[in-house]
């Protein structure tokens, strides 16, 4: 295990007060604003850097030394599929004929094609019958998936006002469901972690306009009563709704429609592939049944006998993007999805699970729930996690997502990809068992900064340079 | 076919099953088998150069087209350096800065972000970004929800029915509605918001506007919405903002806009949403904040701060159910700011003032064209009158061009940079379309 010896020091230009310094502290300049613009409506001057490009180069690529990526080394943050991100996907959409202005129709065929290839595939892994690219994130997509279920019950003439949601539940779930008008109730799990189906009966009414499920769900396991829990909440007139943030676990093996949903988004930034950008951007489709298709937004994309065209569902909710979402995203994801093809998503699905699995042997924490499918929650027990994730920095591993979900002690929310090797993972593990015995509290020390005082950054808000006066 | 992407070996795979204590990677499935799929959707695996094959036939349909289109998507040229320096992976394949000692790059990069917006905007404070430019204004609207009474939004009848759409979604679980106001020569109509404002918790305007032309009444408008307790929210951009009066001069509490006209290709509409907001409403901002801290050596450090608000704390109560945002595209404003410098924003600013000044004076000269339709200051674009838009406008394409047809007898064109090389050959082309 020579690996397990290998030492991690990332990059770090500092002097007494700082780290890299700002660009305003390396160039600033005031300039005057004569326009031919009347004086009223114009600034005397303005104040920002003016450095010259190879000043500008070497700022951000030293700032880049001081980020850790996917590239950098593993990143088994749960819930969030940090996979590898393809090259060439890049180039795809750094193409000047992939960046045509969104009012672009009739002469911006490739771009509709692209789009309606997407929306098929999309439809066809998950078992839907007509999707929707335009939710530019994954909470978008909850949203507009709310905003579809809210026009279905109305135009059935019947106003519910609850959003179900299980407390492993992302919090995207219960803000979605706010942000739309709903209240939220949210439904204690069961002793195994799932979904309690007699706790939903008794919670669902017909108050009730959507349950909003994720599966397998944040602790990695498959919710086996999911066609129970679709009877239930039919049953009560409400609609279901698939949270895709864990699809990567079930690509090409089990579809979210053949379970009984109604409503779904996938992310397209975790699942196929889109890299995360350092928060995004990402893409949120939504896929619907027939049923609730032409309560989708507008515009939607459509095959004719002359090309591809736009038009307006008939009960459509309107817009949830001003123009057509993430469309760098969306060609990036269906780049992807043609690359590996039927045979290599299955194979993406098996890897992650396999890797999970792997990884949850090897790690000494208890897993409380299994078994795991795409992630496991790990117990930190006595030991903080956030102090556990700050030593597995020092050992060149991004740690898992921390203290969530709540119903797992000192919770390790790991989810390690398809994207790992075996030798990858036997160093996540290490640093993973190296936390266990240990009793320390001042790590990171081998990370750009050390430990960052997060309390100093919320009771002294300072957050743009003219705030800063250290110098 | 195994997946290009998942490196495993036949032998690793062998020993990590063991290790497990399973034969198959599929009995690792806790799932039932009526729920099982075999994963057939037609999708043949393909290698790297056939999917860029692939892909550059299908991108080949997109016609050659010169386009003179904006209406909330405008076109920049995008300096090589942009792309160099954020395509490192260090950015684009990191994710939201939970774990801020290893991830000062990206949070430095987003705080610079931030000071920009600031100092274009004169606000105190700006996030980290949101979609775009209609969920910037969505998510503002419902901040001033949260602090002022009234049960009405204001915007002005220019607004982008887009915009407004997504604006309808995003207030009516709040129990707001949308209101109109009118503009006269693309200005506001001062006395009627007046009137209207009451109801409001917000009032909102824009410069320019999506006619391209610029809000004279701002000043006005800010005192009408104090006066009525209700919020000012100002949508620009950060090309305009340069050389325009700071917002907050004129009382806004709110900027949003669309960052994307820097360092984003159009891209179909790619958006960057741009959100400032005056340091009294901090705690009630949507989305991520990068703040500065120190670390434990006693430096300067960065992190994500007041987290509380936040749906992964909060919850229902969250500001925002916002997590996934644009910050790799944010950071790449910010780059092409940095190139740009004090100096060449300014510059491009003014040329986004003259170019279609220049045009409009050209197209005015030839006979059945009126531009610009209203007499006053425009930023890249202006709508001019003729008879028959459409028919103008799908003639113009023919010809390949391509502009904004409003309505039976205005269209619409902008002018940056970028196209102005081709204003010779559209100013040829509308001569033939009209005569």
């Amino acid at each position: 295990m020579t690996d397990d010896a290998r030492v991690y020091e990332q990059a770090r230009w500092s002097d007494d007060n700082r780290y890299e310094p700002l660009l305003n502290e390396k160039d600033e300049t005031t300039v005057d604003t004569d326009t031919s613009l009347p004086d009223d409506l114009t600034r005397d001057t303005l104040t920002l850097p003016d450095a010259d490009e190879p000043v500008v180069a070497r700022h951000y690529t030293r700032l880049s030394q001081e980020n850790y990526g996917v590239d950098s080394g593993p990143y088994p943050l749960g819930s969030c599929t940090m996979k590898y991100n393809p090259k060439f996907t890049e180039d795809l959409a750094a193409r000047d004929d992939a960046s045509v202005h969104p009012s672009r129709e009739e002469t911006a065929q490739g771009t509709l094609a692209v789009m309606d290839r997407l929306q098929k595939h999309l439809a066809r892994i998950g078992g839907m019958d007509a999707v929707t690219l335009q939710p530019p994130a994954g909470a978008a997509g909850e949203f507009t998936g709310i905003l579809v279920a809210r026009a279905y019950h109305r135009s059935n003439g019947d106003e519910r006002s609850e959003v179900i949601v299980p407390d492993t539940a992302h919090g995207t779930n219960f803000a979605s469901a706010a942000m739309a008008g709903y209240d939220v109730v949210e439904l204690p799990s069961g002793d195994d972690g799932r979904v309690d189906v007699d706790a939903l009966r008794a919670a669902v009414s017909d108050e009730t306009a959507l349950f909003m499920m994720t599966n397998p769900n944040t602790l990695g396991l498959f919710e086996r009563d999911v066609r129970e829990v679709a009877d239930i909440v039919h049953d009560a007139g409400g609609l279901l709704y698939y949270d895709g943030a864990n699809l990567n676990a079930l690509l090409g093996r089990a579809r979210p429609g053949d379970m009984g949903f109604d409503i779904m988004h996938y992310n397209l930034h975790k699942t196929f592939a889109a890299p995360h950008g350092g928060g995004g951007p990402g893409a949120g489709p939504v896929g619907v049944t027939d049923e609730l298709a032409p309560f989708l937004p507008s515009p939607r994309v459509r095959e004719t006998d002359e090309g591809y065209e736009f038009y307006e569902p008939a009960e459509t909710v309107g817009k949830v993007h001003g123009f057509h979402g993430n469309w760098l995203v969306l060609l990036k994801a269906y780049a992807y999805i043609e690359r590996l093809g039927d045979a290599g998503m299955r194979d993406t699905s098996g890897k992650a699970v396999l890797n999970a699995n792997y990884l949850a042997e090897q790690v000494d924490y208890d897993v409380p729930y299994g078994p795991p499918h795409h992630e496991f929650v790990a117990s930190a027990g006595e030991r903080d996690a956030l102090e556990v994730a700050k030593e597995m920095l020092d050992h060149g591993v991004h740690p898992p997502t921390t203290k969530w979900p709540e119903i797992v002690d000192e919770a390790l929310m790991t989810e390690p990809t398809e994207a790992e090797t075996k030798e990858a993972l036997d160093r996540v593990a290490a640093a993973f068992n190296g936390t266990r015995d240990s009793n320390a509290d001042d790590a990171p020390q081998n990370t750009t900064a050390r430990r960052v005082d997060q309390t100093e950054a919320a009771r002294n808000p300072r957050l743009s340079w003219h705030a800063l006066d250290d110098g | 076919m195994t997946s290009p992407y998942a490196p495993h070996t036949d032998d690793e795979v062998r020993d990590m099953l063991d290790a497990v204590g399973a034969d198959t990677v599929n009995e690792l499935f806790d799932v039932p088998d009526e729920l099982l799929h075999d994963g057939e959707f037609g999708v043949e695996p393909k290698d790297e150069r056939e999917v860029v094959r692939h892909v550059d036939e299908l991108l080949s349909r997109n016609d050659d087209v010169v386009e003179f289109l904006g209406r909330g998507s405008y076109d920049h040229y995008v300096p090589s350096a942009v792309d160099h320096l954020t395509l490192r992976s260090e950015f684009l394949t990191s994710y939201t800065q939970y774990q801020p000692e290893v991830a000062q790059g990206s949070l430095q990069a987003l705080f610079e972000y931030q000071s920009m917006l600031v100092e274009l905007t004169g606000l105190g404070v700006a996030n980290a970004s949101v979609y775009d430019a209609a969920t910037a204004l969505g998510e503002a609207a419902l901040l001033a929800a949260r602090v002022e009474d009234g049960d009405t939004v204001l915007v002005p009848e220019t607004l982008l029915d887009e915009r407004a759409s997504v604006l309808r979604n995003y207030v009516e679980g709040a129990g707001l509605s949308v209101v109109e106001y009118p503009t006269e020569e693309g200005n506001a109509d001062v006395d009627t918001v007046a009137e209207r404002a009451e109801e409001a918790v917000m009032v909102y305007a824009e410069t320019p506007n999506l006619r391209g032309v610029l809000e004279e009444n701002l000043d006005a408008l800010g005192d009408v919405a104090e006066d009525a307790d209700a919020l000012f929210c100002v949508g620009s951009d950060p090309v305009a903002l340069s050389v325009l009066r700071p917002p907050a001069d004129a009382g806004a509490d709110i900027v949003i806009g669309d960052a994307s006209v820097l360092g984003a290709p159009t891209a179909y509409g790619t958006g960057v949403g741009l959100f400032a907001v005056d340091e009294a409403h901090i705690r009630q901002v949507p989305g991520h904040l990068v703040g500065a801290s120190t670390d434990e050596s006693g430096r300067r450090a960065y992190t994500l701060t007041l987290q509380t608000r936040e749906q992964h704390i909060r919850k229902e109560r969250a500001t925002s159910n916002i997590c996934t945002n644009q910050a790799w595209l944010a950071i790449r404003a910010a780059v092409h700011a940095a190139l740009l410098g004090a100096s060449g924003l300014v510059e491009l600013a003014e040329r986004c003032v003259e170019e279609p000044r220049a045009l409009a004076e050209r197209l005015d000269g030839i006979d059945g064209v009126e531009a610009p339709v209203h007499d006053r200051p425009c930023f890249r674009e202006f709508a001019a009158r003729v008879d028959d838009a459409p028919r103008v406008r799908d003639e113009l394409l023919e010809r390949g061009f391509a502009v904004h047809a409003l309505n039976d007898d205005e269209i619409q064109v902008c002018v940056t940079e970028t196209n102005a090389d081709a204003t010779d050959d559209l100013v040829a082309a509308f001569e033939e379309v009209v005569a």
